[in-house]
């Protein structure tokens, strides 16, 4: 009976190496992918074990920790004034997951990046307990809070960016939400989510960032720069051969201007009346390709600009003709984010120096340690500094001008440069338009530490009283003042 | 080696007969070790989850090291040439097991688990040590009482009435107590739940071994060639297909795929050992799957475990064998290599079941890849010492009663564990010695007990031979 004992004793090893084999194809080759799966709890119960590292705006937490009862997340992410912060932070849910700053920069927040490995290796050795690092943003809290007050009930966003630096100042959208209401696990925080979820408002929405709109007269700006570079008219002063109205290219489309008057005009007139003729002959004059390349500079079409936090991609398509003499008003097919139009002024307010925005400007360790520092980096040189101080001169004009259609965002002991714009949309533009106003502010000293760009959704159910000037001007006055006196 | 019944009975024993070291004193030495072991990991649970070294420590300690010295002083007087390495190896992983079920005791969330479900939870630890004495128990009383395991023989057809009675009993009406699907217990009302299959285990593997240490012949010899294989004659055929029949009523009415694979398994084992006939084996694989196959496309709670096996992630949350077996999965991962030590996983997620059938996943991620590794090889060894006891063993009774029971004991570990692992469907087994559950490690402990009495008996050296009267007569003339 001997043979057949020995086989089986081979076949129970055989049963024992299956056993071996397996358990080295899950805990070693497949380890990595299991730990990480979204099934894996660990994760996020590593997430919150310990209390989360903060987001720092002007020296201040804006973020907190509070521990709670659960077994599985001992500590619970807060936010003050979350509605305010949420477009900046994002959400750390322990039912959903995190978002924005809160999902981007969990390693440093939770204390597991690969960078704080050796200081953690050294807590481990000394006993202490792993803490999570701080971010420290860029913003602006008076800069913020104005925006957000400033936007109040209205649906609609603004951004803010130093265009010295790139540095974003104020980054807001409404309606907005708190993220503390749904930070934990309990049924009431996934209540109140899918609640947010579904609102028709849109309020998990980061208007600012991630939401495309026409962007109205703003864009003439951009065209304007797109004349001038192209030497398609040869000042700012000079008379334009504008017919009024103007029919578009190729078509039996007649367009025409809502007031001034805007025949042959010239560029800073046409600018200071916002006259639709003008801009879209020049557009046409300019020609598309040359259009989307000057819009390119802007840095539209850039569909991975990360500040960290990934903004949308804001375009200026390939178009026929009539279609691209009306992108050249901004009420083509062309679509820009808040943040966009904010580069573009400060592109212009930074002598035609785009400087890529970035709201993360240190990243700490526990001990307050420096790991990384973020150094302003320059995109693109937009315009010429020529091109540049003439488009300043005439956006100047649009503010300060009795008859421009900017000066609602007229500040004392300030130059301010704006454009206003009424963006149409909707199926035979129907819906109520969306305000604009794009601005930058620059002191006695020539320097500009702020340029903006206000869009606001559904500012009066009167689309008679919505203007871009009327709605959007005072919001960026307030945001523009509040980064001001902060300087002081 | 020829086919013949005559060399299968010669003895090519690995282990020398005569004048054999018994060896306790090794077993004495790895003892130590089996001991000291648990304790140092039971300290390093009570210093990870609560920053001290647990206050039962000390009780723990001295309560495995009693138990391991009983055990030893009872081999060294009753066994003494047993095998030196089966008591320490099941005396390491019963403490480690209760090592691990002290940890998970200590989850909060298992405890609030248990709280909702049955409004009170109780820790299952201290029952468990209960139940490994008990164990113990039996296993000295086997070492003491039974002076051979050949007089087992003498009960070939009873162990058969009473390993089916202990099968069917979960199924009495009033007795029987369905848990999670599978129904393997039997509720005795002040006793608590009893896994007859445990007991059933050991009773079939002595019915099978007396019953083809007589048959063995018939079976072997009797059997027309077809194709390269010997084919047995009808008549022959029956008892494999009432092995066969009895391990599919287990399957579709208590549920168990677990335990109707490892009988059948176990049987066709023993069935291909007494008659050295590769048919046997081919007949039995090509059994099983028709059985299988079968009833997995009838039964609901088999199907489910299988497509929770396929891909449990499709599944994962609307069915609780997916989420268990994807939560397993997980566990593992987690542990990596080194696993994150002991108390610091959160294989605890696992919920129901965690201390009993997924006790192997807690091992898997506070242990790591080198834990498990280390505990599977142990296994292993417990197994490799059983087929060489059947190796050893002079008598055809002990060879099949030793296989059988190593066979099966090999079967099980591969069946649970390879089922927490993701690499066979879940079957619900518990897995011998680590998991909480008293039927289990009692019936172990008596497997280990009759292995042990098996080995005494193979390596007890041979009586002197009477002295020859002769020899003293006989004169050497040197040329």
């Amino acid at each position: 009976m001997n043979k057949p004992l020995r086989r089986i004793a081979i076949f129970c090893g055989l049963l024992v190496l299956a056993l071996l084999i397996r358990d080295n194809w899950i805990q070693y080759v497949q380890a990595d992918a299991l730990q990480s799966r979204k099934e894996n709890r660990r994760v996020s119960i590593e997430r919150y074990a310990t209390p989360r590292g903060d987001i720092i705006v002007d020296g201040k937490a804006i973020t907190g920790s509070v521990e709670t009862k659960g077994t599985d997340y001992k500590y619970k992410r807060t936010w003050k004034n979350g509605e305010m912060w949420a477009p900046v932070t994002g959400y750390a849910s322990q039912i959903v997951g995190a978002t924005q700053l809160e999902s981007l920069e969990d390693g440093i927040l939770t204390g597991n990046d690969d960078r704080l490995f050796f200081r953690n290796t050294l807590d481990m050795i000394t006993g202490k307990k792993k803490q999570g690092g701080s971010v420290v943003t860029t913003l602006n809290a008076a800069a913020q809070k104005a925006a957000f007050e400033g936007l109040g009930d209205k649906k609609g966003a603004v951004a803010a960016i130093d265009p010295q630096t790139g540095a974003v100042l104020a980054l807001a959208s409404t309606p907005s939400y708190d993220p503390s209401s749904f930070a934990g696990i309990s049924s009431k925080d996934s209540e109140t989510f899918s609640k947010l979820e579904k609102d028709s408002d849109k309020p998990m929405l980061n208007r600012a960032l991630r939401e495309t709109y026409p962007p109205g007269s703003t864009f003439k700006v951009v065209t304007a720069a797109a004349a001038l570079e192209n030497n398609v008219v040869s000042g700012i002063d000079e008379a334009t051969d504008s017919p009024e109205p103007y029919r578009l290219p190729e078509s039996s489309t007649d367009l025409t201007n809502q007031h001034g008057d805007c025949e042959n005009a010239t560029l800073r007139d046409a600018l200071k009346v916002s006259c639709n003729t003008v801009f879209a002959k020049l557009s046409d004059s300019v020609g598309n390709d040359k259009m989307i390349e000057q819009s390119e500079k802007f840095g539209f079409g850039e569909a991975e600009l990360d500040i960290p936090v990934r903004a949308a991609e804001s375009v200026y398509p390939e178009d026929n003709r009539p279609q691209n003499a009306l992108d050249g008003i901004g009420q083509g097919s062309n679509r820009a984010t808040p943040l966009q139009m904010a580069m573009v002024s400060a592109a212009i307010a930074n002598d035609g120096k785009l400087m890529k925005p970035y709201m993360v400007d240190q990243l700490r360790a526990s001990t307050l340690d420096v790991i990384e520092s973020h150094e302003p980096e320059e995109l693109s040189q937009a315009v010429s500094p020529d091109t540049a101080q003439a488009l300043q001169d005439m956006m100047e004009t649009v503010v300060n001008d009795p008859a421009g259609t900017g000066g609602s965002a007229k500040i004392s002991g300030a130059t301010v440069g704006g454009k206003t714009g009424t963006a149409q949309h909707g199926l035979n533009n129907k819906e109520l338009p969306y305000a604009w106003f794009i601005s930058y502010a620059k002191l006695s000293d020539g320097s500009s530490p702020v340029a903006v760009a206000v869009v606001v959704e559904d500012g009066s159910a009167d689309r008679g009283e919505i203007s871009g000037g009327g709605l959007a001007g005072p919001i960026a006055k307030s945001v523009m003042q509040a980064v001001i006196n902060s300087k002081k | 080696m020829s086919s013949t019944t005559n060399t299968s009975t010669q003895h090519t024993s690995t282990i020398g007969a005569i004048g054999a070291p018994s060896r306790r004193n090794t077993e004495l030495a790895l003892l130590v070790f089996a001991v000291v072991i648990p304790v140092f990991a039971y300290a390093n649970v009570g210093l990870a989850i609560n920053d001290q070294v647990p206050t039962g420590l000390l009780g723990y300690g001295l309560g495995l090291g009693l138990l391991a010295g009983i055990g030893h002083i009872v081999v060294r007087k009753f066994a003494a040439y047993a095998d030196p390495l089966l008591l320490p190896l099941a005396t390491l992983l019963n403490g480690l097991g209760l090592v691990f079920i002290w940890r998970l005791d200590q989850s909060e969330r298992l405890q609030n688990l248990a709280e909702s479900a049955y409004g009170v939870f109780t820790p299952s630890a201290p029952k468990q040590l209960l139940f490994s004495a008990l164990g113990l128990a039996l296993f000295v009383a086997v070492v003491v009482f039974l002076k051979d395991h050949r007089i087992l023989q003498r009960y070939t057809y009873i162990s058969m009435a009473v390993a089916l009675v202990l099968l069917v009993l979960p199924l009495v009406p009033g007795l029987g107590d369905d848990t999670f699907g599978a129904k393997i217990w039997i509720r005795i009302p002040g006793v608590g739940t009893i896994q007859p299959g445990e007991f059933a285990k050991i009773i079939l593997a002595i019915f099978f071994s007396g019953y083809l240490m007589v048959k063995r012949d018939a079976l072997a010899l009797a059997s027309r060639r077809f194709m390269g294989l010997y084919l047995p004659r009808g008549r022959d055929l029956g008892p494999i297909i009432t092995i066969w029949a009895v391990s599919l009523l287990i399957l579709i009415f208590e549920n168990d795929l677990g335990t109707s694979l490892l009988f059948f398994g176990m049987f066709v084992i023993m069935l291909y050992v007494a008659t050295e006939r590769t048919s046997w084996i081919v007949i039995g694989l090509l059994m099983s799957a028709a059985g299988a196959v079968g009833v997995a496309s009838f039964a609901g709670h088999v199907q489910a475990r299988v497509n929770a096996w396929l891909d449990p992630w499709s599944c994962y949350e609307n069915s609780d064998a997916c989420y268990q077996i994807g939560q397993s999965i997980m566990s593992f991962g987690s542990g990596g290599v080194l696993g994150t030590g002991l108390g610091q996983g959160n294989s605890d997620l696992i919920g129901f079941a965690a201390n009993s059938d997924f006790i192997f996943s807690t091992v898997g991620e506070e242990l790591g890849l080198a834990g498990v590794m280390g505990i599977l090889l142990l296994y292993g060894l417990i197994i490799e010492r059983g087929v060489r006891t059947a190796l050893a063993a002079r008598d055809p009774f002990g060879k099949l009663f030793a296989v059988g029971l190593s066979g099966a004991f090999a079967l099980q570990i591969f069946v649970v564990v390879g089922g927490v692992m993701g690499l066979i469907p879940l079957t619900g087994m518990t897995m011998p010695f680590f998991a909480a559950g008293g039927s289990s490690v009692i019936a172990n402990w008596a497997l280990i007990g009759l292995l042990l009495r098996i080995s005494d008996t193979a390596r007890r050296p041979a009586p002197a031979p009477a002295p020859n009267p002769d020899a003293e007569m006989t004169q050497v003339v040197r040329p």
